[in-house]
Formats: structure tokens, sequence, C-alpha cells
């Protein structure tokens, strides 16, 4: 059955409460996971595990959502820097990302603020509605 | 130093569950210090809460060791919940019981039960309830490099899961 966008959202919004222990009013869709939500690196694992429960059917491989591994190949960062390779491959791994900040800095430090509460919607929405 | 806060495995089903026991004893020099005696109050020892969590981890810790025969280095990585219901004192004895939530490559979660038992009246009572989180390592820390030897699981952990009881048919 098809689920709407503000459906998805709700069950984001409360796998987000869970796993990061934070309040229902904080997890707007702008809000950045690391930055306004205080996501680590393990969360993120949590939050995929938490979706693919909240989301019964869905599955989510390793570095499909979060592909970090993107940010630790030579090929794609240089000296800190996302090269235009790398910013291709982000493009074509994180089809709803809004990349333009990212592109603007290229900074790997940056790559975190991609990852928005609206992101994980719009992925989960693909999931759900293939 | 022995940092074993878990005394016998009594059942490990792969990929499932993991029970096992802890005695609180007053003889634990942690008991000593948790909480002393002072001027207006005697002393109350109870065994901490985070090595309830602890006793917990362990117990969990060789649940999603064990689902790949101990290749994977197994590190506990967050505490999701540690809701606590009561206190752990001497002559008592603790059952945790781990059930694994999760499992991927690169890491899983547990939900887990503590419940206390009276030893001398048989009872059993809720202690606290406990979710994890545990990252393979090897999977998770790119460009860090780990001893090849799994520095996680010592003989301390392998003499426990060592038991006939255990063995696998």
């Amino acid at each position: 059955m098809a689920m709407s966008e503000q459906e998805v959202f709700e069950k984001v919004q409360e796998v987000l409460e869970d796993a990061l222990g934070v309040d229902e009013d904080e997890v707007t869709p702008q809000a950045k996971l690391e930055a306004d939500l205080g996501a680590e690196s393990i969360d993120y694992l949590d939050i995929v595990f938490r979706l693919e429960k909240a989301f019964p059917g869905i599955k989510i491989e390793q570095g499909e959502l979060f592909p970090e591994s993107v940010l630790n190949d030579p090929q794609y960062v240089d000296d800190g820097k996302i090269t235009d390779a790398g910013m291709a491959e982000l493009k074509t791994r994180l089809p709803h990302a809004e990349l333009g900040e990212l592109d603007a800095s290229r900074d790997v430090e940056d790559f975190s603020n991609v990852f928005t509460v609206d992101l994980l919607v719009k992925f989960v929405m693909d999931k759900v509605n293939a | 130093m022995r940092w074993i806060w878990i005394d016998r495995i009594l059942e490990l089903k792969r990929r499932e569950r993991c029970v096992a026991l802890k005695n609180v004893s007053a003889a634990e020099d942690v008991l000593a210090d948790h909480f002393p005696a002072t001027a207006d109050r005697k002393a109350a020892p109870v065994l901490p809460n985070p090595l309830i969590i602890e006793g917990m981890a362990q117990t969990a810790g060789i649940l999603v060791g064990h689902a790949n025969d101990f290749q994977e280095k197994v590190i506990l990585a967050k505490i999701a919940k540690a809701v606590f219901h009561a206190a752990a004192r001497p002559g008592f004895t603790i059952r945790y019981t781990a059930t694994i939530d999760s499992f991927a490559a690169s890491g899983a979660s547990t939900s887990g039960v503590a419940e206390l038992i009276d030893p001398h009246t048989g009872r059993t009572t809720p202690l606290a309830d406990i979710a994890l989180m545990f990252s393979h390592i090897d999977h998770n820390m790119a460009g860090l490099e780990f001893p090849e030897h799994n520095f996680v699981f010592t003989s301390q952990f392998m003499d426990l899961i060592d038991q006939p009881h255990l063995r696998e048919g």
C-alpha cells in the first residue's frame, strides 16, 4: 500500500526520537542529523535498523543511505576536498540530497550537513513506494 | 585485571539469545565504595548500575560474537536504553537475557532484560531493561588498523562458553 509523505515523516520522526533521544518538535524536515540532532557515527546504523523495523519489507544495504565510503576513496577526495568525480558520485548515490552548499565548499567536514530529516523521508518514500 | 561481570552462561542460541547469571557478592571491592557509610547513614552496598549494563554488554556481546564464530571484534558502541527498576544487593543473583534485534555486516542491536533472583525465596523481580548497539569495528573504522588477534573475546569469555551444555549438536 502506498504511503503518503506525511505518514512516512511521522514514522521517521518516531525513529529519530528513539534513536537519538530527541523530542518530536526538534525533528523538523530541515533538521540536520548531526548538527541539529546530535547524531554520531554509530547512530546511522541504529537509524537503519530502526527504519527497517518501522517500515516492514524495506531492506537498506550498508552504505546505501549513508555512503560514507565515498569519502574514504582517494578517487573522490583530495586533501580534504571532494573532487568533481566525488560530487558526481554523491549525486548518483543521493539523488534527493541538496548538494548545493557542499558543492560550493567541497569540504569533507560539511558532508554530514547533507543528511537532513527530509532526505531520510524521501529515501524511505522511494523504498516503500517502489 | 579480571573484567568479567557474568559468572555463568546458561543458554546460548545462535543469533537468537544468550542467558547469563551473575552473583552479587559483598566480597567485590566495588561494593565497599558504592555506597560506604556516612555520618548519618549506614553502608548501602549495591552493584553499580553501569556494571549491570556491562554485564548485559558482555552477555549480549557474546551473543553477537557467537553469530560469526567470534571472527568479528565486537565493541559496545551505544547504550540505546537503560531503565532500572531495582537495586542489586549482595546475596542476590542477576539473570541477564539478551536477544538480537537486528544484525548486519557492520554491527548489531540487542534488547535485554535483567532480573533479580532471590536465592532464598526463589522469587524473581525485574531489575533493568537494557538495549545496546554493537559495532564490528573492522568494518567501520576506515583507515584505522586493529591487531589481527581478537582482543575482545579473551580466554575469560571463551572459557565461559566452552561448556558441555552449550555445545551445539
